[in-house]
């Protein structure tokens, strides 16, 4: 009963999206494929592709390389490779295009040297474009991946990599024969976040003026002023995004992978050659130097001249409101997931199995719209509520719901659910079954074996749940734009409230404090990780 | 199941349910004004804070670009937002379309703010005005080359032009007003030819175009007028008035339409239980003193005849407006989307 009442009060506003494009939308389809359509949908393939493509390869090189191999640095990298997840796509977008773009200092320089005065003389990439949002979202979504992956290579049984070693097997064949197609399912996972987050970004695609589906659902809200023909729209990058993920799910489905070994020694690694190493160390240094060190250098040269805009506007209270929220959203989110994860583990009823799934759904809808469905379930609620009220006792209950902290944090929850369900339903999949008949065989309830069997080890995998909403709630936009409560500032939508006008240098500070915020966590999670490696002897291996 | 996390959950729900219920009652018993604000919330807390120390009434603000109509529908009867304000006429047009505003019985609003930039029924009255104006630089482009939006799609502007994207509210109101006051067929046709000229592909603010001209990108674009006052006195980014030393700002069509022009504007939330409040506010943004005060913040135009303007604004000399009415740029405005797309602009 209450997995299905969490289910579906976390559906309800999906469902509501989904309704709103049952209206009529006018000609908007048929306008829409007489001019533009196919090339939306080309450029957010290629965007899609060039940003899954990116975001494996480095996500999974990085990974194996920090898990398998000893080299310097290489402790340090195990949590530095996950910072840039907690830059905003569309700042590092400002800040690379400050540098990159024809006016700015690189391209200055090239000038200068080559003695050149106009564009044409000389070649030189445009910031502004496909292939520069494709660079910067596999910037700061790369670690989606490197995240999952690491994960999951740490909890690969060594034997199998020793008997893969035994058989004649070297390092790399051992990766491509051995550790890749069994940390396949976590990087599926892992790219699969990464492509609904680059279907939904609308900010950098939006600055580089790159026309994608989502661009298209917000001008046919904003510009053609139909909220049906965006939810039309929606809806069908919701059955994309579906139709991705079961295809992935089908293409493994006679795998399984429960655990068969339960001692799990530390990873001894590869001593690499002192060539090898220097390789290493730049595959590795690469990314957190393009996707943090450097926008931080800039971001914070920018706050040495305008920290006092920020500081000025009460800072500290947006710095709070972002912390406090989001930490709370991420308790929430992350309770709600294993609750919803593991009913479906107990009971296997179909409609529940439905319910869940359709909860789970809210990461594939761009924020704004997802909003419009919170606003509408919210809305219908608070009036219902107040109708209820009135004709019973003769009073207005108002607005209960709307406009509060409480609304943001339902939307964040229904979000970034798939996010915590997600990483609990593979988590759990991943524990035998044996071992819940053993321990109710033992005496324990269900809610005993949750606590005692299956949360000590699922450990590693909410925390990494934990750490992306946490940082998504923290760079979240939209919802929390359109949803928000009176005079409510977070750190988020402090900085866009600038940078939407080209002024984020005015909020560098708040930028700066948004990545520096996500640093905590993301130690916090890599010792975990790392440490539960090492000391629990109940390790889950694929 | 699950007993163990329930009840903390539920009770740390209750608690915050109560917390916001007593914050809420708490707040009501003042004189508050809410607003809804789809202009950024640091132009117009100057002004705001003016109409609170004058007043006595606490005024409280959500900003935000999109979503405002579509949370202010689902609130409904009860939603608490009093004021509505918006950086352009589109969007208060939705407002309109939609029911949700009151009309405002107000002997000041008239006299203050001109019949055409206000609704004929007073139910939202224009603030302040921009004009949507080209920058050219100084040197590259001899006087008289480009004195018209007409003259930006000719063969000799081939290769010249710079603007940010089409899909962009100013260039779709833009090209509502041609297509106003030439037609649909000759608009697209401009549109075309436009595109035909451009220097790059549309991209980035209407800041950014002129600092491509100064770096040699293309030689004119289109932009807001009050873009060159934000440049010309940026003393945190000098490099900007470098951006705007190199060029003039010309007001297109002075020979005929006029310069395409947009407002800033207000109306009162037909639900509104603050009706009087909300009608003080609105004109103290049309009295004179905030009329300068507010055009001043963000070097716009002030509705009300006769208001000082910025030292700055006045530099750049007065000029004829395009006063097609401003229901007609708001008619045209899906058409103007629609072209967008039929011309790929942005490609």
């Amino acid at each position: 009963m209450g997995t299905l009442s969490i289910g579906l009060v976390v559906a309800l506003p999906i469902l509501w999206v989904i309704s709103l494009a049952f209206a009529p939308s006018g000609d908007i389809w048929t306008h829409l494929l007489e001019t533009i359509l196919g090339q939306l949908v080309g450029t957010t393939l290629l965007l899609m592709t060039g940003v899954g493509i990116g975001t494996f390869v480095i996500g999974t090189a990085t990974a194996w390389i920090v898990t398998m191999c000893r080299f310097p640095g290489q402790k340090i990298f195990q949590w530095a490779l996950l910072i840039p997840m907690a830059v905003p796509a569309y700042v590092i977008a400002y800040v690379y295009t400050d540098l990159f773009e024809y006016a700015g200092p690189v391209q200055g320089v090239i000038r200068d040297l080559g003695g050149y005065t106009l564009r044409r003389e000389y070649w030189f990439p445009e910031i502004r474009s496909l292939g520069g949002a494709i660079s910067m979202m596999t910037l700061v979504l790369y670690p989606y991946v490197y995240l999952l992956a690491r994960t999951a290579f740490l909890g690969q049984s060594l034997s199998v990599l020793e008997a893969s070693r035994t058989l004649g097997h070297g390092p790399w064949k051992s990766f491509f024969k051995v550790a890749l197609p069994l940390a396949r399912p976590a990087i599926a996972v892992g790219v699969s976040l990464v492509m609904m987050e680059t279907l939904n970004d609308f900010g950098t695609v939006d600055f580089f003026a790159v026309a994608t589906f989502t661009t298209a659902i917000f001008d046919v809200w904003l510009n053609m002023n139909s909220p049906a023909g965006a939810s039309q729209l929606a809806s069908v990058l919701l059955t994309f995004v579906i139709v991705l993920v079961a295809l992935e799910r089908f293409q493994r489905r006679q795998q399984k992978f429960h655990q068969t070994s339960t001692t799990s020694k530390p990873i001894v690694g590869f001593q690499l050659s002192p060539l090898a190493a220097t390789g290493a160390f730049a595959v590795c240094a690469l990314p957190v130097l393009l996707g943090f060190v450097l926008p931080a250098v800039i971001l914070g040269n920018y706050a040495l001249s305008f920290y006092q805009e920020t500081l000025e506007a009460a800072y500290w209270s947006f710095t709070a409101n972002s912390l406090l929220l989001s930490a709370f959203a991420a308790v929430i989110t992350i309770v709600l997931g294993i609750f919803l994860a593991y009913s479906l583990r107990l009971g296997r009823a179909r409609w529940l199995n439905i319910v869940t799934r359709l909860a789970a759904l809210g990461y594939a809808i761009p924020g704004a719209i997802l909003a419009i469905g919170i606003l509408m379930f919210l809305g219908f609620l608070d009036n219902t509520i107040n109708g209820v009220t009135k004709s019973l006792f003769g009073f207005s209950s108002g607005l209960i719901f709307s406009g509060t902290v409480l609304a943001v944090t339902f939307a964040y929850v229904v979000r970034f659910l798939s996010l915590s369900f997600g990483a609990a339903e593979s988590g759990l999949a991943k524990i035998t079954p044996s071992m819940d008949g053993a321990a109710r065989t033992l005496g324990a309830g269900p809610a005993a074996t949750l606590r005692r069997v299956h949360l000590p080890m699922l450990k590693s995998s909410i925390m990494t749940a934990a750490l992306l909403v946490f940082v998504d709630c923290m760079k979240e936009l939209p919802m929390t734009t359109i949803l928000r409560p009176f005079d409510f500032e977070t750190l988020a939508t402090f900085v866009h409230q600038y940078a939407s006008d080209e002024l984020l240098p005015e909020a560098s500070l708040a930028a700066l404090t948004i990545v520096g915020t996500g640093i905590i966590p993301v130690i916090l999670l890599s010792m975990t990780i790392s440490k539960s490696n090492m000391s629990t002897s109940a390790e889950t291996t694929s | 199941m699950l007993k163990k996390t329930s009840p903390p959950l539920f009770s740390l729900l209750a608690l915050t349910v109560s917390l916001l219920g007593a914050t809420f009652s708490a707040s009501a018993k003042e004189q508050t004004l809410n607003i809804y604000s789809y202009r950024q919330a640091f132009l117009i807390k100057p002004l705001i804070k003016a109409f609170e120390e004058e007043t006595n009434i606490s005024v409280k603000i959500i900003f935000s670009k999109k979503g405002l109509l579509q949370r202010l529908i689902a609130e409904g009867e009860n939603s608490p937002a009093d004021v509505v304000l918006t950086a352009d006429i589109n969007r208060m047009a939705e407002f309109e379309a939609q029911g949700l505003l009151q009309p405002v019985d107000s002997a000041i609003l008239r006299s203050n703010i001109p019949a055409q930039y206000r609704h004929p029924d007073d139910l939202w009255f224009g603030l302040t005005m921009r004009a949507r104006a080209v920058y050219a630089h100084k040197t590259r482009v001899a006087p008289g080359e480009l004195t018209t939006y007409e003259d930006l799609a000719k063969p000799h502007m081939k290769g010249r032009v710079c603007t940010r994207s089409g899909k962009h509210p100013y260039n779709i109101s833009l090209l509502a007003s041609v297509i106003a006051a030439r037609g649909s067929e000759n608009a697209e046709t401009w549109l075309r030819g436009l595109k035909d000229n451009l220097a790059r592909r549309p991209q980035g603010n209407d800041r950014a175009q002129v600092k491509a001209i100064f770096q040699g990108e293309c030689d004119v674009s289109l932009g807001n007028s009050y873009y060159f006052g934000k440049m010309l006195t940026n003393e945190k980014k000098p490099e900007q008035k470098q951006w705007a030393a190199a060029v003039n700002i010309v007001f297109p069509n002075q020979g005929d339409r006029g310069t395409h022009v947009n407002v800033s504007a207000a109306g009162i939330v037909k639900s509104s239980k603050k009706v009087k409040q909300a009608q003080q506010l609105l004109e103290f943004l049309a009295s004179p003193k905030t009329q300068a005060l507010f055009a001043a913040v963000n070097f716009e135009y002030p509705l009300k005849s006769g208001v000082k303007l910025h030292p700055i604004v006045s530099s750049w000399g007065t000029f004829k407006a395009d006063d097609t009415n401003l229901s007609k740029i708001v008619d045209n405005h899906e058409e103007a989307t629609r072209m967008m797309d039929r011309v790929n602009f942005d490609h």
